[in-house]
């Protein structure tokens, strides 16, 4: 089953000219074929909804931890990261080796990601925001939902610096 | 065994379950695991601004939207109804560190002198709120990826670029944390 690339603005040619707009980030990729109706979508939220649980009550989200981590004054960070690493790589080999499909019946693809630049400067600065945040993308979301109102404010400063990656992009070292 | 849920889970239990997300995103969709990318959807959806970045279909992406909104659902409920009684167990040497920057509240899992709305009206409570997100949501879309997409989805395909990255997360954390954080911590306006 080949993928069918649909955005309305990029074509082809276009893409080709900028470089990697679409493997430097996990969008636009695998769409399906199927047509299903919006509130199948509720499927992902469930998932979501287990991750959040887990954020809370893992203390991952807590600005606590993640001092720890980066100090190494606690194991707990890395028992996780680790273990939810060797958790998907043993998930993804057995999806690749049985060739296993999605409950629908689609085959499940995946794609190497190409190194660039962004992968060493982006790190960095991500790292740097990390460390003072004590949260990555996911738990900022969390962290609102134990009633944390103020990382609101975060987040909106989150998608401001991801706006302002697109606005430069092209002038940036990749 | 409610008791016991309210105590905070051990790293194997939460690694586990976050490690089956993979396999579960792949399974129910072929969706791969990737948090980030929401706040790229977010610009796209909103402030397009004619940037071609942000110029694609967000609407084929809205599993994402709805992935993080039960995120959000699944931490009020477990701050609802499953929340550790205790406060939050910090390594003493942690705790002592911080307390020589006037940050003793344990109660929560973020400490309110850090991350409260009053702390907003301060230069540090900014810096660390406005500043630090901004450079999250910078650094991820500039690595393609943040610890979901590449520490998490990436590594458990083998990716090494996505090591790479995963590196650099930790390079930038450590630095962050031992070197530049103490001199925003230590001020107090």
């Amino acid at each position: 089953m080949s993928t069918q690339v649909n955005i309305t603005t990029i074509t082809p040619q276009q893409e080709a000219l900028d470089f990697e707009v679409r493997s430097l980030d996990t969008m636009c990729v695998n769409e399906s074929h199927m047509h299903h109706p919006w509130w199948y979508n509720f499927k992902y939220a469930a998932v979501g909804l287990i991750f959040g649980v887990v954020f809370v009550k893992a203390e991952i989200i807590s600005w606590f931890r993640i001092q720890e981590m980066f100090r190494l004054q606690s194991f707990h960070m890395y028992g996780v990261i680790g273990t939810a690493v060797v958790v998907g790589i043993i998930s993804v080999w057995l999806i690749k080796k049985f060739k296993v499909k999605t409950i629908h019946g689609e085959a499940i693809e995946f794609h190497p990601k190409k190194f660039n630049k962004g992968q060493i400067y982006g790190g960095l600065l991500f790292g740097l925001g990390w460390a003072v945040t004590g949260a990555c993308p996911g738990p900022l979301f969390a962290q609102i939902g134990t009633g944390a109102l103020v990382i609101s404010v975060v987040v909106l400063s989150a998608i401001a610096g991801t706006w302002t990656y697109g606005y430069f992009r092209d002038k940036l070292p990749h | 065994m409610i008791e016991m849920l309210k105590q905070p889970w051990p790293w194997y239990v939460a690694g586990a379950i976050i490690g089956l997300i993979v396999p579960a995103l792949l399974l129910l969709g072929n969706k791969h695991f990737g948090i980030s990318a929401n706040l790229r959807h977010a610009c796209a959806a909103c402030f397009p601004s004619n940037i071609k970045f942000f110029k694609y279909d967000w609407k084929k992406e809205i599993w994402n939207f709805f992935f993080v909104g039960g995120i959000f659902a699944g931490a009020i409920i477990a701050a609802q109804l499953l929340a550790n009684p205790d406060p939050v167990v910090v390594h003493p040497e942690l705790a002592a560190e911080l307390k020589s920057y006037g940050i003793t509240d344990n109660s929560n899992l973020l400490p309110a002198e850090l991350f409260s709305l009053q702390s907003l009206f301060s230069i540090r409570g900014l810096i660390m709120l406005v500043g630090g997100g901004f450079l999250v949501g910078f650094g991820a879309r500039y690595a393609g990826g943040c610890t979901s997409g590449h520490a998490i989805m990436g590594l458990s395909d083998l990716q090494w670029p996505s090591l790479v990255a995963t590196i650099m997360f930790m390079v930038g954390g450590f630095a962050m944390a031992n070197f530049i954080l103490p001199s925003i911590l230590k001020l107090t306006i």
